[in-house]
């Protein structure tokens, strides 16, 4: 009811956004003991969900249920208040939430879990029929028309993108990727792995556009044509953009939090209130992995970012320093990504392209600070691994395929 | 369907019954089962999901393939003969019940 106030003691927990890091935290707070009141307010009207197969398993499988976190009667089970929500504000003051209903929600602990919002589409995309990918309801749309589409042009070569791209290409759709950079996934991983799935994605038959803008963007009919820089054309029935995320800060913002495209935490997690923490895509943070304070988009970094926050909570705090990791499924390619593929002074390589399954080793100083996998499972565990404990490898003796592996890791417990 | 029992290192033994076709890490999941992360959701990407299933019931599942053998050789707790990631273990008509041991750890 409007007005009414629920909770409040000064161990409850009001979690806002139900994705991993919200999800992840609530559960964890519970495997760690703490017997405090959560409210999970998720946002939206489906229980809570795993985005990262909505551009990949689910287009091809479109089963919601099995991208739930939980059941709905689990979260009963484990006394986890979720609410559908979402909050419209915060009251530092009086350390309260109002949700949209009008209900307040006291907290002794507030943790934004809130996520990226969609980055705006430009002018009259949208009137025109762009689609974009973000919630279930956006894919379960998608899928539908997927059905009914025989061209589709995807704006952005990201990992949304490229994954998207992948599916429809394998259904024999015909597919074009316009990417406005030079390569594909620019900001995720090095130029050797972009090549490699520039000519995959190329050999399957999808044509991609690189360093090419959309100029203007027309209804023709039943398609939509695309002018690119450079004045050639693409038409298609379905176009999707692609073209990356914001952090979603507004409420930390109205209630005066500092936000620089996420909400600024410590080493800890925490925002300038103490009574407040930030968790997930929507938090940027220092990390021991980056020069400056990092926000990273990944299930990785909410599930441990959850997890530390449970700790701080329960009464073991620590400092965040795990290692980012990624991972992508796209066509017949996985491809795992251990650390931060930035600028490096040198590069070696596990296995060929040729054969389908590599590693691109990345140093800097002589350490090994990034590693990225295609079809390596255990190439990538083993380089978490040597990364989180200080990069010191040789590496030529690691870009020697005689030399298995697991062998760097025993030398290195050995030393 | 099958009647599937995740057994905690410290004994405690959840059991859930399954109808459709699903993989043991997604019924540990919705039930919160604690001890199974599965943190890349079944993408086979993060050796989180780790199990030992039962000597008893070891005949009732197909082989790991090689990339699941890969990622066991870099599970966090002990690796057995038995080790499995559960992600991989596909539940239906073919297995009538199993029974999955939980590791001491997943990190």
């Amino acid at each position: 009811m409007p007005g009414d106030r629920i909770g409040g003691a000064p161990d409850s927990v009001v979690i806002l956004g139900a994705g991993h890091a919200g999800s992840q935290l609530a559960v964890a707070l519970r495997d760690k003991g703490f017997t405090g009141g959560i409210t999970l307010v998720n946002g939206e009207a489906e229980a809570p969900y795993q985005r990262p197969p909505l551009s990949k398993a689910y287009m091809a499988n479109g089963q919601g249920d099995a991208l739930w976190f939980l059941k709905p009667e689990s979260y009963v089970a484990k006394d986890i208040r979720l609410v559908a929500g979402p909050a419209i504000s915060v009251d530092r003051a009086d350390r309260s939430v109002t949700l949209a209903d009008g209900t307040s929600v006291g907290y002794g602990h507030l943790v934004f879990a809130t996520g990226t919002r969609n980055r705006p589409l430009p002018g009259p995309w949208a009137d025109r029929g762009v689609r974009t990918l973000k919630t279930l309801r956006d894919a379960t749309a998608l899928r539908a028309m997927l059905d009914q589409t025989r061209s589709l042009a995807i704006i952005g070569g990201g990992f949304i993108g490229l994954e998207l791209a992948a599916y429809a290409n394998r259904r024999g759709i015909d597919v074009d990727i316009v990417e406005r950079g030079p390569r594909l996934m620019a900001r995720a991983v090095s130029e050797p792995i972009s090549e490699h799935f520039l000519a995959q994605h190329r050999a399957a038959g999808i044509r991609v556009h690189l360093d090419t803008g959309v100029a203007s963007l027309d209804r023709v009919g039943r398609l939509t044509r695309l002018t690119l820089d450079g004045d050639s054309h693409v038409e298609a029935d379905l176009v999707i953009a692609a073209i990356g995320v914001t952090a979603e800060t507004s409420l930390a913002q109205a209630a005066g939090l500092a936000v620089e495209d996420g909400i600024l935490v410590d080493e800890q997690l925490r925002t300038e209130d103490p009574a407040i923490s930030a968790i997930g895509d929507c938090a940027r943070f220092p990390s021991a992995h980056a020069d400056a304070p990092l926000r990273l988009e990944s299930v990785q970094n909410a599930n441990d970012h959850a997890r530390l926050v449970a700790g701080r909570l329960t009464g073991t705090p620590a400092t965040y320093d795990a290692l980012p990791w990624f991972w992508s499924d796209q066509g017949a390619d996985k491809l795992q990504i251990a650390g931060l593929p930035g600028a490096a002074d040198r590069r070696v390589r596990r296995g060929t392209a040729e054969s389908g399954r590599f590693t691109v080793f990345s140093f800097r100083d002589g350490r090994l600070f990034a590693a990225e996998s295609v079809n390596m499972p255990a190439d990538h565990m083993v380089a978490r691994r040597l990364i989180a404990s200080g990069g010191i490898v040789d590496a030529d003796a690691l870009a020697t395929p005689e030399n298995a592996l697991k062998t760097f890791l025993q030398h290195r417990q050995d030393a | 369907m099958t009647v599937i029992t995740f057994a905690g290192p410290s004994g405690k033994r959840q059991e859930f019954v399954t109808e459709e076709t699903t993989t043991a890490m997604t019924v540990a999941r919705l039930n919160g089962v604690s001890g199974i992360e599965a943190e890349c959701g079944g993408s086979l990407s993060c050796a989180t999901c780790h199990v030992y299933v039962a000597e008893s019931d070891v005949h009732k599942l197909p082989p790991a393939s090689e990339d699941e053998l890969e990622m066991l050789e870099l599970v966090a707790a002990e690796r057995r003969p038995t080790s499995r990631l559960c992600c991989q273990i596909v539940l239906g008509d073919n297995v009538d019940s199993l029974v999955l041991e939980l590791p001491e750890t997943q990190f």
